[in-house]
């Protein structure tokens, strides 16, 4: 997994905005049970691809497993899970 | 008689290299081609198809064609590299432990805290307090 020197690296080349964490010791990645054990560099711990939308509440309403890394889910499949299944923005505009 | 370059080997191994290259420069890009490589296997097709036919007039008519020594070897090579591409694609990256151990929705989202690109401390709790949700996203690294 990349530490957070790499991440920075990756935000500034790209442009992203938003937060790019780094979980060293795996534990995050084991917790939601996500853990590829010994598949990076070194024999280091790190997490097959996965994606999870979380509510407000904390509860998971989507999730995404895939059985190839080159098979991800893609922006648009993202955006419309967060369509249908998140409560719509509250207009406090 | 002077004898005639053999291009179909050649032609047929730039083919296999093409296919290849242009599965990682652009089929890569969309689902459709990504997920079933099935535009790099067809150009494997044509690619396999000129190189023995390549080889084999290499070998049929030695006294019009050259390429008994590159036919060979290029097609060795196209063979190495189509079979390589195939481990990749269909089994190199399905090597993934088993999902069963992953939550599923419904459930509660461990909180946690971890530092961002900058060193600072970011925990899910807080950006929930602040958002209508939130999109976590594990991926391998080594970009």
């Amino acid at each position: 997994m990349d530490s957070c020197e790499d991440s920075r690296k990756l935000c500034q080349s790209q442009g992203y905005t938003f937060p790019i964490l780094s979980d060293p010791k795996a534990e995050v990645i084991r917790s939601y049970g996500v853990l590829h054990a010994r598949a990076g560099m070194n024999d280091q711990d790190i997490a097959r691809p996965a994606e999870f939308l979380v509510d407000a509440a904390g509860v998971i309403r989507w999730v995404n497993l895939t059985e190839d890394i080159r098979v991800r889910a893609r922006p648009e499949n993202v955006l419309r899970a967060i369509d249908e299944l998140l409560p719509a923005k509250a207009s406090t505009r | 008689m002077k004898r005639s370059w053999n291009s179909f080997v050649w032609l047929g191994f730039g083919t296999t290299l093409g296919a290849i290259l242009s599965y990682f420069l652009v089929f890569l890009l969309f689902p459709v081609t990504r997920d079933i490589p099935w535009v790099t296997f067809a150009l494997f097709v044509p690619a396999v198809w000129l190189l023995v036919a390549g080889v084999s007039r290499a070998f049929g008519q030695p006294e019009r064609y050259r390429g008994k020594v590159a036919g060979p070897i290029l097609g060795m090579l196209s063979v190495t590299l189509i079979g390589l591409f195939g481990y990749f694609a269909f089994a190199l990256t399905k090597d993934l432990p088993s999902a069963s151990a992953a939550l599923h929705p419904g459930q509660q989202a461990p909180d946690f805290t971890l530092a961002d690109a900058g060193g600072k401390p970011v925990a899910l709790s807080e950006i929930l307090r602040h958002n209508r949700g939130a999109v976590l996203i594990f991926y391998r690294g080594y970009w």
